[in-house]
């Protein structure tokens, strides 16, 4: 995966992970194009569409719409499941997750996606294993402020 | 100093933005904060820095600078407590990337946690790492992530692989480091590490031959390690949808595909495996279909059995028909690859390709039409036409041109009937005119000017097109052409395949006079109106001598208005001659001949320098049966230029009993020359040259030029291309006016320059067995 952006029906950034280093001015060109494209799509098309030498993989989850570049030789389908199980995780942590969670926290929305995926690939398949190393690193985070 | 307590808590800074109800409040209210949080950098209690880099980050989201906090990234990851180093490394893998200067700053930091204890520590570190690692971090922290790989704890372990593989993306040698680990590393059971292997491994193999060969001997041992994931019992842990790991399934698929590539024994191998996978995964949800779809891109890519290959396709078909367009897409883009190695097994779900035509999701409509255009062969050519062309009345715009090209190639290439070929070329004129391709009309020109048996028809059909609509002009430059072509043929009697038409000459004027006329006529339109016109007063019947001064008129008329596009580069008009018979009336052409130009995109316009090389032909016709003539065209006065009718694709003239004859053959490049006399103009031949090229080599920037004896006028029209393609592609052909009004035996000469095969031809020579009946 090159990097992933979630954002809102009104084309605001909510979360950008980007997984090959572009410049500031890149990234925000590239952000601008692709969320003005994804926004035009009609309800009724599918998941998938090619930009520029990608290939993108979005789906919208309420108010959010989730949104990957791939490479060509990567599965669609596959990433579907991807984004799927990243939002099932915010779930879980979140309870009920709605995009003012994700909105308010940010930061536990990158820490949770960096227990999923790592350097753009899945390190995890256990939803199990990915929530409980959260609950450990928010636990030490309490932890060390008693001290 | 600045009071920390108007500075705002997170939640509450995020709340005010939300507030703001202009882009100026919400710049303001971040102007404000920002202010405060540089202040705290510089002297504010270290114990909250973590905070403020917090806020920093939530503004740099929305897209405001935050450079200043880069340092401040810094000093978070280097302190001891877990909470700064949680929001540091964060702040370092959003502000720091390696394109930054200070980048090089964490490398430290990031050695000392990566050797420390605390397992969540080592995680951020190699997080950060594979996130934003630069090639000479990489280099210098691979041993220590090497370390890592042989750690107690599987969560460390499974980052340190996948940060493995970052490194080799980024410094490729370091392959040498990871490469001797995976095999150990595929014993593990914990399934994110397995993951994470097999992806090292792809990683590895992706990058060389050597790894390639080496890890091939592993293939068994994948095949176990799937065989094992899929088998095993339903895992509420790794399972989606009642499929095990699709995560790990498609990883496994996508290295066994590598490995099987080209490799005949690790594809046998792996056969009984993925006909198993192919057969009895689950496909009621999307993650068994992921594992599907991953499957059946490694058997088609690997050295299969063929009937794993059929079932493979076969499963695509089955795609086609499922009701979430996801995996339809992913169907018409798969088979759309394996069109070509696997024709026929596509060919059978043809239908199902047809109906996606109709999807309403422009992007697989696309893929649609690419497939069913590759799909069309010579036994079902029409009903796919058929198909094709009903997409092409209704599908959006900007898919329009390419299925009217598509349509017309394939008519090209399967046409069962040069009547159909006529009848189809002709309805995608009428339905998607604006969207063809210029060559469209040369082609329709040639294609009908071939068929003599079709001529009556195509005028006649062309001629009702037109009457309907004049506006569409690929259909009105063909419609127009063959009016001019074969407007006798239009007038006289009845054709049996048509419906009874009686037009009248006067009504045949006045549709091409509307054309001339009519707004939406482009220049070159106007063109193939006037050479119609010009073209009918030879072949009518009627009244000729007014309607010669008619076309006199209108000629000046038009001179004048076409003037007017004279400052437009791409399609200047012609001026228009008049073709008279008999010598006496040549110089009221003379007269007439003002600028010359040219249409768009058939062939250059003899100029200047053409007029030079016309004169060393002539010289070397000086010879002994007398001085040859400058063909008419030349003229010492500067600014006259040679006179042209206007372009147009050239046709043969209605074939004539006059045998073809064969006069020039080079390396697959022939040369043939056709003649006619046209009834009622015993003075006029007209000689059509035609150039093939049957070599395996294009033939480029030909030019044929034409000397006649004294006595004769020759009217060289301008050629249909400079380019003779190779392996029978489309000819070149050129329309000789020879007029012989003292009916002298007719000699000719032609010279040939061309490009072919990387060298330049000339060739001079003067065509030899001259039928009698040319000038007789």
């Amino acid at each position: 995966m090159q990097f992933m952006l979630l954002f809102s029906r009104q084309g605001k950034l909510r979360l950008q992970k980007w997984y090959v280093p572009l410049s500031d001015k890149e990234k925000k060109k590239i952000t601008r194009e692709l969320v003005q494209t994804v926004l035009a799509r009609k309800p009724k098309m599918c998941s998938f569409l090619e930009w520029r030498d990608l290939k993108i993989v979005y789906k919208r989850y309420a108010s959010l719409y989730f949104c990957c570049a791939i490479e060509d030789q990567d599965n669609e389908l596959i990433t579907l499941e991807i984004i799927h199980r990243y939002v099932e995780l915010l779930d879980k942590y979140f309870g009920s997750v709605c995009e003012l969670d994700i909105i308010f926290n940010f930061e536990k929305a990158y820490f949770i996606l960096d227990e999923f995926l790592l350097g753009g690939e899945v390190q995890e398949t256990s939803k199990k294993n990915v929530l409980k190393a959260i609950e450990q690193a928010d636990l030490l985070q309490e932890f060390q402020k008693l001290l | 100093m600045v009071a920390s307590s108007s500075s705002l808590k997170l939640q509450d800074l995020i709340q005010e933005i939300r507030e703001a109800k202009t882009q100026a409040q919400e710049r303001e209210v971040i102007q404000k904060e920002c202010a405060h949080i540089r202040a705290s950098f510089r002297d504010g209690d270290p114990l909250h820095r973590h905070r403020q880099l917090t806020k920093l980050l939530y503004v740099h989201l929305l897209g405001y600078p935050a450079h200043f906090g880069q340092m401040e990234c810094l000093k978070l990851i280097a302190s001891p407590r877990f909470t700064d180093k949680r929001v540091g490394y964060l702040g370092a893998m959003l502000l720091l990337d390696e394109r930054q200067d200070a980048h090089l700053l964490i490398t430290n930091s990031i050695k000392n946690d990566l050797s420390q204890g605390i397992q969540a520590v080592q995680g951020l570190a190699l997080c950060t790492l594979s996130a934003t690692g630069s090639a000479e971090m990489c280099r210098d922290l691979a041993t220590e992530v090497e370390k890592l790989l042989l750690q107690p704890s599987a969560y460390v372990r499974k980052k340190a692989v996948l940060t493995a593989v970052h490194m080799i993306r980024k410094a490729p040698e370091l392959s040498d480091i990871f490469l001797p680990p995976c095999a150990q590393l595929l014993h593990e059971h914990h399934h994110g590490i397995l993951l994470g292997t097999i992806t090292l491994i792809t990683e590895l193999c992706e990058r060389s031959p050597a790894a390639l060969k080496h890890f091939r001997k592993m293939v068994p041992q994948l095949v176990h390690i799937l065989r094992t994931v899929v088998t095993t019992g339903y895992s509420k842990e790794h399972s989606i949808s009642g499929v095990s790991d699709p995560f790990l399934q498609v990883q496994i698929l996508r290295l066994l595909r590598i490995l099987g590539r080209n490799h005949e024994e690790s594809s046998e191998t792996m056969n009984d495996l993925l006909a198993q996978v192919a057969t009895n995964t689950d496909t009621s949800r999307n993650a068994g279909n992921a594992v599907l779809f991953e499957t059946v891109l490694t058997i088609m890519d690997i050295r299969s059995a063929a009937g794993l290959r059929v079932l493979a396709v076969n499963i695509l078909g089955r795609f086609l028909l499922n009701t979430d367009r996801n995996i339809r897409y992913v169907a018409l883009t798969s088979l759309l690859r394996l069109v070509q190695s696997d024709h026929s097994a596509v060919q059978r779900h043809r239908p199902t390709v047809v109906e996606c035509l109709r999807e309403p999701d422009g992007s697989l409509s696309r893929r649609a039409l690419e497939l069913s255009l590759a799909l069309v062969n010579s036994s079902n050519v029409q009903a796919m036409i058929q198909e094709l062309q009903g997409f092409l009345e209704s599908c959006p715009p900007d898919l329009q041109a390419d299925c009217a090209s598509g349509i017309l190639l394939a008519a090209e290439r399967f046409a069962p009937t040069k009547r159909w070929h006529i009848d189809t070329t002709l309805r995608v004129l009428t339905t998607a005119g604006t969207h063809v391709r210029d060559d469209a009309v040369a082609s329709l020109t040639q294609l009908i000017g071939g068929a003599q048996e079709l001529h009556a028809y195509s005028v006649r059909r062309l001629y009702s097109a037109l009457a309907e609509d004049i506006s569409q002009q690929p259909l009105v430059q063909a419609a127009t052409w063959c009016i001019g072509e074969y407007g006798d043929l239009l007038l006289e009697g009845s054709c049996e395949e048509t419906e009874p038409l009686q037009v009248e000459e006067e009504e045949v004027l006045a549709l091409l006079e509307r054309v001339l006329q009519s707004h939406m006529s482009l220049p070159a339109t106007r063109g193939y109106a006037l050479t119609a016109l010009v073209k009918l007063s030879t072949r009518l019947r009627g009244d000729k001598s007014c309607l010669d001064v008619e076309l006199q008129q209108r000629a000046v008329e038009y001179n004048t208005l076409f003037q007017k596009y004279d400052h437009m580069r791409a399609a200047i008009l012609e001026k228009i001659p008049l073709v008279e018979r008999g010598g006496s009336q040549v110089d009221e052409e003379a007269k007439e001949s003002k600028e010359t130009a040219q249409l768009s995109e058939a062939a250059p316009v003899p100029t200047e320098p053409q007029a030079s090389k016309l004169l060393d032909l002539l010289d070397l016709l000086d010879g002994p049966s007398g001085d040859a003539q400058h063909p008419r065209p030349l003229d010492p006065t500067p600014g006259s230029a040679l006179i042209h009718l206007l372009n147009l694709p050239c046709a043969p003239p209605p074939p004539a009993p006059i045998p073809n004859l064969k006069v020039f053959e080079r390396e697959g490049l022939q040369l043939d020359l056709s003649f006619v006399r046209p009834p009622g103009t015993p003075t006029l031949l007209l000689i059509t040259v035609t150039a093939t090229n049957t070599s395996g080599g294009d033939v480029t920037h030909f030019i044929c030029q034409a000397a006649v004896p004294k006595s004769f006028q020759l009217q060289l029209q301008a050629p249909s291309g400079d380019t003779v393609p190779a392996q029978g592609g489309l000819p070149m052909t050129q329309l000789l006016r020879i007029l012989n009004p003292k009916k002298a035996p007719l000699r000719l000469k032609l010279r040939l320059t061309y490009n072919h095969f990387g060298q330049s031809v000339q060739e001079i020579f003067e065509v030899n067995n001259l039928p009698v009946e040319a000038w007789q």
